[in-house]
């Protein structure tokens, strides 16, 4: 380990490479409720040619390496599950291209979805990206490799479909670039040529390292607004949703329940987000999304929020505070969800679901549903809050998270970013050929198994 | 139990039928709107039922206090003809419900109502409001808003809980028999709604606006004339007390500002609207409030003044993007003390 | 340890890195150091852990709980409002734990030990304390309007000197009244408050008190924002009882009535907002004021500026352990990059300490020739009138 460390000292530094016992006991765990998994060593590389050089040495030593951005996955992707080197990738947040008239933006894999949104504030106001509600230090590389979603999702689909392109050091130390920068100086697309960036999506960083990336940038609206819809009844949901998504007048769509604040307990909302360059734009949009909802309104079951500016902000903040916040409600920075991905006509079983389970395991929790595309899929989340400090209230978290998994797998959804207990789940489920398939990939591609190893594997 | 206290004779007896000749929102022929009240008094079917928009305004069009609008809220409640959708209306009777937190305070006079606003209670400051004490919370919540929501049983059950805790929470053992309203919907509550329900009030209410005018008279030696045009806008709950309405003209002259002449103030004045979005009409909120900022700005007024602070949070940013001042009447007089 | 309770209600959601517009970093250890032990969600965690003996106090570790620098981005910043307003006080808190236990950074004990020994953070004799004033006529204080209180670095530093005698020409010019404590002031005692040495505070507070209060003094008017931050909020505890206003929050009225010269170029400025007077005392406007009052100056802000300003890194007893200033890219660094950034010519300062850690930051940026660090009142003085009075007389 000491020629190991040496070694990492002359390609990044001594400043950036630690295996004191504080680093490796924070990088440990990230603020979810999987348990600690301490690596060796932490290392932050600056550049590409940093990046490819440790993977030649991790190689070369059979060690892991597990690639990080903001460690806010909360499911434990980013723990060194058999030790070795977590490589902290946010030192390589430069924003090194803004295409305006294409669209897009190439950043390295460090770049916060903060700092893109203030820069593209800055100096590309007629711009923006699909941010996810996450805290503002996220990574972008990080978001779009587990199949993230945010606020332009509903019209734009996954954010790994908004990807034009990356640039990846494979577990062998090759620097390979995928889509149309392979031959191209533009980062336009990831067609025409075999897409390869599939290799590198939703499979947790067992694949290689993103350095950079570009993704599809989409026109800033001057003004922004949202309606919340609210009925009592979860099997009108599938219907709302369907009826509101075809109107593709919106730029997100996420519905919401919480037993907190009181009176939003047992109902159900749906946030929708839409902007325009003019308030006659503006108009027309809302006015096209209510009457898409009319029969309901007539009837007197459903209706939107009568909400004064004030109270409509938190709804308009981009990234939301709202989920963060979640953490403190037992007063104990805590909280981690379960994201299932699945039809948008799974909502009432899946809401019910949440509540039974919920009701169970006692736990805090919050409910709610990010469509994707126009109705396509959902990402229905089961948030469960708990208490750091309190190892019965943590551990009734893990249970419904447990069980929420076994339940979203069997009522047909997928966990996102699934967790080592839901990656079980899944592999239970899992056509032999695609898991059979996975593997053939990785063994070609890590030969060694450094690649963030313990992920995706069968017992 | 609180039943309305009106006479069904006086509307069958009336010739004008100013209730829903006057309404700004549904148009009549005299003939058609006799008929439709008929229906009303004798709880049938009524379009007057569903396209009500609960402005208001006809308790004070009615020239016998004859309560036309709470008639309306009656029937609507009865026939479940709901001005609201369903879980809107459940959620609001949810937020706005008493918590049951209230404890015994002293209180001084002049002791301040500020209701169920615990955001505005930094209006109440400085000499404006000098040994002035404050009460505020859910549990003195004047709950007049359910005349929105077609719920009078609302109202019935839930204000006389409220008057006894304002009377035996803070005003009775601390020898004080008044309050002022900041809020003109309380003014109204206590003064018009509720012995309208036959439901006895054991305090005296006084409008913000007499407090306002009697305190600058006191303070007149401090007054800087703001010297400046003003909009007003008149709440719909200030239909109830149209007597109060010449304190707004006092107070304007005392601070020193102009009211500006225009379509849509005083007995013409419109509703901000917010009611309206509940409705789920839109596209009847944004006509009204256009038309009533377009008004304000033509006239050319600097500032906008609000008594009721929903039309200020429902109005408010409209304004202030015309380049108009938003303001409540309270923190105008503020602005003259400085 | 107080505010433990608070420890494990951090999420580590990273909201405390960042200014209120997520331009970039913006907490001075963790943009030096990177690894996330060095950010204030880091620290509350490994606080946490030494505390539940989970891992040991090692040098590490005493080094990463000093390196709090306590600029209050993270106060300011935290989403959660049930605790944010008690982060720094944990982290004081945890410092005053290690002081305590007697395990501090090297750094940090000597700072201490210069403190408690000589009553300032240079370890100078206090004998010299009024060397600064050499050569210009100022008063002890007897009644004045104000007393000025000057603070170790404007009465030991070179740049401070300057900067104290700037002030105090400033003040004159525009017939301030007031005096000093002279040889008798010794160190206010924020650093030390900052540093968790609260047995010393106390005893440098109430030496102070006990003169000013002795001398009848009723105002302060301090030329540090440091010195300005813990006599305003922690004196009064102590029996210390006065108005306290930084220098600027006097000369911003002041200047409105000042004569300037029309016959100098104009100038680019942007102003660096010293956390000790902004995000600590909401105090944003006093300087912009006195930079307003000058005709020919353009201010222009940097885009972290006001309640989003990047702290220069000097405070925590950093301007005089250097426990952050180690490393290859540091907050003063980075300030003085974004200075350059905005199209600043010149670097507004109302801190002593900022204006040295700056200065130091542009000279290792190769920037000193671009971008002129200077205090308040040097470009104010600069641009009077040579025959200047009053209306005050």
């Amino acid at each position: 380990m000491k020629e190991l460390y040496r070694e990492l000292v002359t390609i990044v530094g001594q400043e950036y490479v630690s295996d004191q016992p504080e680093e490796r006991y924070i990088y440990s765990m990230d603020p979810g409720t999987m348990p600690p998994a301490a690596p060796d060593l932490v290392v932050m590389p600056n550049s590409t040619e940093e990046v490819r050089r440790v993977i030649q040495v991790a190689n070369r030593h059979r060690i892991p390496v597990v690639p990080l951005g903001a460690g806010l996955v909360l499911s434990g992707l980013s723990r060194a599950l058999h030790g070795g080197i977590i490589l902290d990738m946010k030192r390589m947040n430069r924003i090194l291209e803004i295409n305006e008239m294409s669209r897009y933006a190439l950043v390295e894999a460090g770049t916060s979805q903060g700092m893109l949104q203030a820069h593209l504030k800055k100096h590309h106001p007629g711009l923006k990206h699909s941010a996810p509600d996450a805290p503002p230090v996220a990574t972008i590389a990080g978001n779009v490799s587990i199949h993230g979603s945010g606020h332009l999702s509903h019209a734009h689909g996954f954010h790994s479909d908004m990807l034009n392109g990356l640039e990846v050091v494979l577990p062998t130390g090759e620097v390979v670039r995928i889509g149309s920068c392979a031959t191209s100086d533009f980062w336009f697309a990831r067609a025409p040529l075999p897409d390869l960036t599939g290799l590198f999506l939703g499979w947790a960083g067992t694949t290689g390292v993103i350095t950079k990336l570009a993704i599809k940038l989409y026109p800033n609206y001057r003004i922004n607004d949202v309606g919340v819809f609210v009925c009592e009844d979860p099997e009108l949901v599938p219907d709302i949703l369907h009826r509101m998504t075809g109107t593709q007048m919106a730029e997100d769509i996420t519905a919401w329940m919480s037993p907190k604040p009181d009176w939003a307990r047992g109902f159900l909302h749906c946030n929708i987000n839409y902007g325009a360059n003019s308030r006659e734009e503006l108009v027309w949009k809302r006015n096209l999304i209510r009457a898409s909802v009319k029969k309901y309104i007539d009837r007197k079951i459903a209706g939107f929020m009568p909400l004064p500016t004030a109270m409509k902000a938190p709804f308009l903040d981009v990234p939301g505070r709202i989920l963060t916040r979640f953490a403190d409600v037992r007063k104990g920075g805590g909280f981690e969800y379960v994201g299932a991905i699945m039809p948008v006509e799974l909502f009432p079983a899946a809401y019910r679901q949440g509540l039974e389970i919920a009701e169970q395991t006692a736990v805090s929790y919050s409910l709610g549903a990010r469509i994707i595309g126009v109705n396509h899929c959902m990402m229905f989340f089961y948030a469960y809050a708990f208490n750091r400090a309190d190892d019965a209230d943590v551990a009734r978290a893990q249970q419904a998270l447990e069980e929420t998994n076994r339940a979203v797998v069997n009522m047909g959804g997928i966990p996102w970013k699934a967790e080592l207990p839901a990656q079980k789940e899944i592999i239970r489920k899992m056509d032999p050929n695609m898991l059979a398939l996975m593997n053939r990939i990785r063994s070609v591609l890590d030969p060694n198994g450094i690649m963030n190893p313990g992920n995706w594997q069968v017992d | 139990m609180n039943a309305l206290k009106y006479d069904p004779q006086i509307c069958v007896q009336c010739e004008t039928c100013d209730c829903l000749m006057r309404c700004q929102y549904m148009d009549f022929e005299l003939a058609e709107a006799k008929a439709e009240k008929q229906k009303i008094l004798a709880g049938q079917p009524s379009k007057v039922l569903s396209d009500c928009v609960t402005c208001y305004a006809c308790e004070e069009y009615c020239p016998a206090d004859n309560h036309p609008f709470y008639q309306i809220v009656e029937r609507q409640e009865e026939q479940e003809v709901l001005p609201v959708p369903i879980p809107i209306t459940k959620q609001q009777l949810r937020m706005m419900q008493a918590r049951g937190t209230i404890t015994p305070a002293t209180v001084n006079k002049p002791v301040i109502n500020m209701c169920f606003f615990p955001m505005l209670t930094g209006c109440v400051r400085g000499p404006l409001y000098e040994n002035a004490s404050l009460i505020v919370g859910s549990d003195i919540f004047c709950n007049i808003m359910w005349l929105h929501f077609g719920k009078n049983s609302v109202i019935r059950e839930r204000l006389p809980r409220m008057i006894d805790n304002i009377w035996n929470f803070y005003l009775k053992d601390s020898g004080v028999k008044e309050l002022v309203c900041f809020h003109d919907e309380c003014y109204g509550t206590y003064t018009r709604l509720a012995p309208a329900f036959g439901m006895t009030v054991p305090f005296k209410s006084v409008h913000l606006f007499e407090y306002l005018s009697a305190r600058l008279d006191h303070l007149k030696d401090q007054i800087k004339p703001i010297g400046a045009k003003v909009a007003y806008q008149r709440p719909c709950s200030n239909r109830l007390v149209p007597e109060t309405q010449p304190w707004v003209d006092d107070i304007f002259q005392k601070v020193g500002v102009e009211r500006v002449e225009r379509r849509y103030d005083r007995g013409n004045a419109l509703c901000c609207g917010q009611v309206f979005r509940a409705q789920q009409l839109d596209e009847l909120a944004d006509d009204v409030q256009q038309r009533n900022l377009d008004d304000m700005q033509k006239a050319g007024a600097a500032y906008c003044v609000f008594n009721c602070p929903v039309c200020l949070f429902t109005l408010g940013d409209a304004v202030a993007e015309r380049g108009i001042f938003p303001i409540l009447m309270s923190d105008l007089c503020q602005l003259a003390l400085e | 340890m107080q505010y433990a309770e608070i420890l494990h209600r951090c999420f580590r959601c990273g909201y405390c890195k960042l200014p209120g517009n997520y331009v970039d970093f913006n907490c001075p250890p963790y943009q030096a150091f990177r690894f996330e032990t060095y950010s204030p969600g880091g620290r509350m965690w490994l606080i946490r852990a030494w505390l539940e003996k989970k891992i040991e106090l090692t040098d590490r570790l005493q080094e990463i709980i000093f390196s709090c620098v306590s600029c209050g981005n993270c106060v300011a910043h935290c989403t959660f409002p049930k605790f944010k307003d008690q982060l720094l006080l944990a982290f004081t808190a945890a410092k005053e734990e290690l002081v305590n236990g007697g395990r501090v950074p090297p750094a940090i004990r000597d700072c201490l030990t210069r403190l408690t020994q000589s009553g300032n953070a240079y370890g100078r004799s206090p004998k010299k304390r009024e060397q600064w004033a050499q050569g210009i006529e100022i008063e002890r204080f007897d009644n004045q309007d104000y007393l000025f209180f000057v603070g170790d670095v404007g009465a030991f530093d070179a740049r401070g000197q300057e900067i104290a005698r700037s002030v105090v020409h400033c003040l004159s010019k525009n017939s301030i009244s007031f005096g000093l404590l002279g040889a008798a002031e010794i160190s206010d005692g924020n650093e030390a408050h900052a540093m968790g040495e609260t047995e010393l505070f106390h005893h440098l507070a109430g030496e102070n008190i006990q003169k000013l209060n002795a001398l009848g003094v009723r105002q302060i008017i301090t030329l540090s924002p440091h010195g300005f931050h813990v006599i305003k909020n922690e004196y009064p505890r102590l029996g210390g009882n006065y108005q306290v206003f930084h220098y600027s929050q006097i000369l911003a009225p002041a200047l409105q009535k000042a004569t300037f010269r029309a016959d100098l170029p104009p100038l680019r400025v942007t102003y660096h907002d010293s956390c000790y007077l902004g995000r600590h005392n909401q105090e944003y406007g006093s300087a912009r004021k006195m930079l307003g009052a000058v005709p020919g100056l353009e201010l222009v802000e940097m885009e972290r500026s006001f309640q989003n300003a990047l702290c220069c890194g000097g405070g925590g007893g950093n301007l005089f352990t250097g426990i952050i200033d180690s490393r290859l890219d540091t907050a003063a660094r980075s300030r003085v990059r974004e200075a350059v950034a905005s199209g600043a010519q010149v670097l507004a300062v109302g801190c002593p300490q900022c204006a040295v850690m700056l200065a130091d930051a542009a000279k290792v940026e190769n920037l000193d020739r671009q971008l002129e660090v200077k205090e308040l009142s040097e470009i104010v003085n600069s641009r009077l009138a040579s025959q200047y009075s009053t209306n005050n007389g």
